[in-house]
C-alpha cells in the first residue's frame, strides 16, 4: 500500500475514538439524569461535577479528532 | 484536502495580515486573528457598560450582565469557597472573552461580506489563555504555601509504596493541564468550524454537478446544516463554561491544596 493510503486509513480509524467518545459523554449526561430523577433536590448541586466528567470524555474524543487532522495535514 | 474540491475547509483558519505596522526596524502585521480579537473586546466593553449602571431596579441589560456576573460568582462560591472572590475578576474575563469570542465567530458576517474568523479556533490564542491559567495556579500556589505546594503530588495518607507511583502520575497530571485546557477549546471550535464548512461544500458542488442531484444532496445537507449551527451555538457556550470551570478547580487546589473537599 502506498504511504498516503495508510494515512487515510489511519485518520478513519481515529474516526472510531471519536465515535467512542460520543458513548462517554452520552453515558455521562445519562448517568447524571438518571441520578438528577432519583434525587431533584440534590442536581443543581452536582452540575459542576457532571460538566468536569463531560470535560474530560470529550477530551479524549477530541483528541482522536486531533490524531486525523495530524495525519491527513502534518504526517 | 485540498485537491477533493474547489472549497477547502481550512481557509478560513487562514492568519492573513491586514496592514503592517511599522515599529523601528521591524514592522507589526496586523492580522484578522487580532482584527476579531479587537471586535470580541469591543462587543464585550459595550456590553458591560451598557449594564454596568447599577439602577436599584434591574432593567432587562442589566439583568442580563448581572446574570453573567452572579454565574460566574456562584460558579467560584461552589469551586473554591470564601476565597474565590478574589478569582473572580480573573474568571469572569476569561468566561466573558472566550464566549464573545466563540460566538463572534460564529456570526454569520458572510453575509455583508465580512470573512468572521474564529480567535479561539488557534492553538496559539488559547494557548495564551490556558498558560495564564496555570500561572495563576502556579504563582498563587507557590506564594500561599511555599515548598508546602509540592504536596499537592502527594496526597495526605498515601503509604509509601503506593506514593512512589502516585507522585510521577499526579505530577504529569498537573503537568499537562495547560495542554488539556487550551486543546480541548481549540479543538472543539475548530472541529465544528470544519464540519459547517464541509456541509455548505457539499452544498455548492453538488448544485454545480446538476439540479437533481443538487437538491437531493443539498437538503439533507441544509438540514443537518442549520441542528449543527444550534449545536455549535451550545458548544460556543459550553467549551467557555468548561474552560471557567476547570480554571477555577485549578485555583482551588492551588488555594487549598488537597484540604478542601
Amino acid at each position: 500500500m502506498e504511504a498516503d493510503a495508510i494515512k487515510f486509513l489511519g485518520a478513519g480509524l481515529a474516526a472510531i475514538g471519536a465515535g467512542l467518545a460520543a458513548l462517554g459523554v452520552g453515558n455521562v449526561f445519562a448517568a447524571f439524569l438518571q441520578g438528577a430523577l432519583r434525587n431533584p433536590s440534590a442536581a443543581a448541586g452536582q452540575q459542576g461535577n457532571m460538566f468536569i466528567g463531560f470535560a474530560a470524555a470529550e477530551l479524549l474524543g477530541l483528541l482522536a479528532f486531533v490524531v486525523a487532522v495530524l495525519l491527513i495535514f502534518v504526517a | 484536502m485540498a485537491q477533493a474540491g474547489k472549497i477547502d475547509p481550512m481557509h478560513q483558519f487562514e492568519v492573513q495580515t491586514i496592514f503592517n505596522i511599522p515599529l523601528g526596524d521591524h514592522v507589526l502585521p496586523f492580522t484578522n486573528s487580532a482584527l476579531w480579537m479587537i471586535v470580541a473586546a469591543v462587543a464585550l466593553f459595550v456590553f458591560m457598560i451598557g449594564g454596568m449602571k447599577q439602577q436599584a431596579i434591574p432593567g432587562r441589560w442589566q439583568m442580563a450582565v448581572e446574570g453573567f456576573t452572579g454565574f460566574i460568582d456562584k460558579l467560584l462560591a461552589a469551586n473554591i469557597g470564601h476565597e474565590g472572590r478574589k478569582y473572580l475578576p480573573y474568571v469572569f474575563s476569561l468566561f466573558m472573552f472566550i464566549l464573545f469570542a466563540n460566538v463572534v465567530g460564529l456570526l454569520p458576517f458572510g453575509l455583508i461580506g465580512l470573512h468572521p474568523f474564529t480567535v479561539t479556533s488557534h492553538f496559539t490564542v488559547t494557548g495564551v489563555l490556558a498558560i495564564a491559567s496555570f500561572s495563576i495556579v502556579l504563582i498563587v500556589g507557590l506564594f500561599k504555601h511555599g515548598l508546602r505546594f509540592f504536596s499537592l503530588f502527594a496526597p495526605k495518607g498515601t503509604p509509601i509504596p503506593v506514593l512512589l507511583l502516585v507522585a510521577p502520575i499526579e505530577f504529569v497530571s498537573f503537568m499537562v493541564r495547560p495542554f488539556s485546557l487550551a486543546l480541548r477549546l481549540f479543538v472543539a471550535m475548530t472541529a465544528g468550524h470544519i464540519l459547517l464548512k464541509v456541509l455548505a461544500g457539499f452544498i455548492i458542488n453538488s448544485t454545480a454537478t446538476g439540479a437533481g442531484i443538487g437538491v437531493l444532496v443539498s437538503v439533507p445537507s441544509f438540514a443537518l446544516m442549520v441542528g449543527v449551527s444550534a449545536l455549535e451555538m451550545l458548544v460556543a457556550g459550553v467549551q467557555a463554561y468548561v474552560f471557567a470551570l476547570l480554571t477555577s478547580l485549578y485555583i482551588n487546589d492551588a488555594v487549598h491544596l488537597h484540604d478542601h473537599h
